[in-house]
């Protein structure tokens, strides 16, 4: 009983210290920002491994969740009579929600597992001790410009998944169940609002891109400098950057959600 | 600036990127056509609103010519009352009268504008002070109710 309390204690203890660490991890990255911002080109080329090369997966699923959003919301509202509300549907569900958690939980096991690898596997092969040593800042070097080019790519991922979305939504309702283009536009036009729904859909992807990036990179540093370590370290980044952002989701829209009344 | 073969897909990448995010904006939440159009505020009291929300259309002979942009309670003669923006481009006489409308049985509820004949033009503060208020179907149903029981009643007194 007493053993069980304190493992629990331990545990707690443990959790504690890890956040404060992170914590300690992300203000280090916030301070090295101006040393890797006098070179560009690192963030640059970041931006194109995690940025550019998730673009397939990103507007593929993007394209596939909107089809089968058409289809399901067509199959519940027609029930009633209320199919031309199926793009209002599809783009608010999008915009607001799906396009922003959805590309986050891709962007992190794409993306940020990579990051992870890749840091720890520098770590495990002492290429950060060896920057260390020729007085090259390992997180100025190697961390900032990761966490910035994840903290770009986010929400340019998640508005190209939306639009991928909205798209797909439109080829479903146009050519498999034949509502009126115009109409499908112009409800959608009516019932989406730009400050509250995709500004707010802006907000929560750069929020999530700040959590995706700070947990992948500070996983990779702190990884145990052993194969097993850098593959724990990989799976932690996919496990706690899913768990984050759906929490992180959860809290942004009840501060959203509000209406003005 | 020495070159490399990133730039090329990363430039890519961000016009994509902002060209969707353009695209929502524009085409998903008909950003052109919300914002920039010039307004004006009138007010009108109503005794009872109904289901009358925030941002509910404004009409005239069925075209949108404003947005309901406030509803607020007038603690001193207790009436509901809504600001309504109207498009700049739309002009109406001093003497409309709005009245809170429903389209369909179970559709949206609207502020319904008809025009008087007044030769002074509403402007921006104004009041509409011909309203109709909204009809609250069960009340509706309660008086049909009551005068259908006293047209019995009154059955029974005549035999």
């Amino acid at each position: 009983m007493i053993e069980a309390v304190s493992l629990l204690g331990r545990r707690a203890i443990a959790a504690f210290v890890r956040a404060g660490r992170r914590a300690r991890f992300l203000a280090q990255v916030l301070m090295h920002t101006g040393a890797s911002l006098k070179r560009p080109r690192l963030t640059l080329r970041e931006i194109y491994f995690s940025g550019v090369m998730s673009l397939v997966i990103i507007m593929v699923s993007g394209m596939f969740v909107g089809m089968v959003l058409g289809l399901q919301g067509f199959e519940t509202l027609q029930k009633y009579g209320a199919q031309e509300q199926m793009g209002v549907l599809a783009a608010l569900s999008l915009v607001r929600e799906l396009g922003p958690v959805v590309s986050a939980l891709l962007f992190a096991s794409r993306a940020g597992s990579a990051i992870t690898a890749e840091i720890g596997l520098m770590k495990t092969t002492e290429q950060l001790k060896a920057m260390d040593m020729m007085a090259i800042d390992p997180i100025a070097r190697v961390v900032a410009p990761r966490f910035w080019a994840g903290v770009i790519s986010m929400p340019l991922l998640a508005a190209l998944f939306s639009a991928a979305g909205i798209f797909g939504a439109f080829v479903v309702a146009k050519i498999l169940i034949g509502i009126d283009g115009g109409v499908f536009w112009g409800n959608m036009q009516a019932a989406v609002d730009v400050r509250y729904d995709v500004l707010n859909g802006v907000v929560k992807s750069v929020v999530f891109g700040v959590a995706i990036a700070t947990i992948a990179t500070f996983e990779g540093f702190d990884a145990d400098p052993t194969a097993e370590g850098v593959s724990a370290a990989t799976t932690r980044t996919v496990v706690t950057s899913a768990l984050s952002v759906l929490a992180l989701d959860l809290v942004l829209t009840g501060f959203m959600l509000r209406t003005p009344h | 600036m020495e070159k490399s073969k990133y730039d090329f897909w990363v430039g890519l990448f961000i016009i994509g990127g902002f060209l969707a995010l353009a695209f929502l904006a524009l085409q998903v939440g008909d950003l052109n056509s919300e914002r920039t159009r010039a307004t004006y505020n009138v007010e009108a009291r109503f005794e009872n609103i109904g289901g009358l929300k925030f941002k509910a259309p404004v009409k005239s002979a069925g075209v949108l010519v404003g947005r309901v942009t406030d509803i607020r309670f007038d603690n001193q003669k207790f009436q509901a009352v809504a600001t309504l923006a109207l498009d700049a481009g739309y002009k109406f006489p001093k003497d409309t009268s709005a009245s809170i409308l429903t389209s369909g049985l179970l559709g949206e509820v609207y502020v319904g504008l008809d025009a008087g004949g007044d030769d002074k033009m509403l402007g921006a503060g104004d009041k509409i002070t011909l309203t109709q208020s909204a009809v609250v179907l069960e009340r509706l149903i309660g008086q049909m109710m009551f005068s259908k029981a006293s047209e019995g009643a009154g059955d029974k007194d005549k035999k």
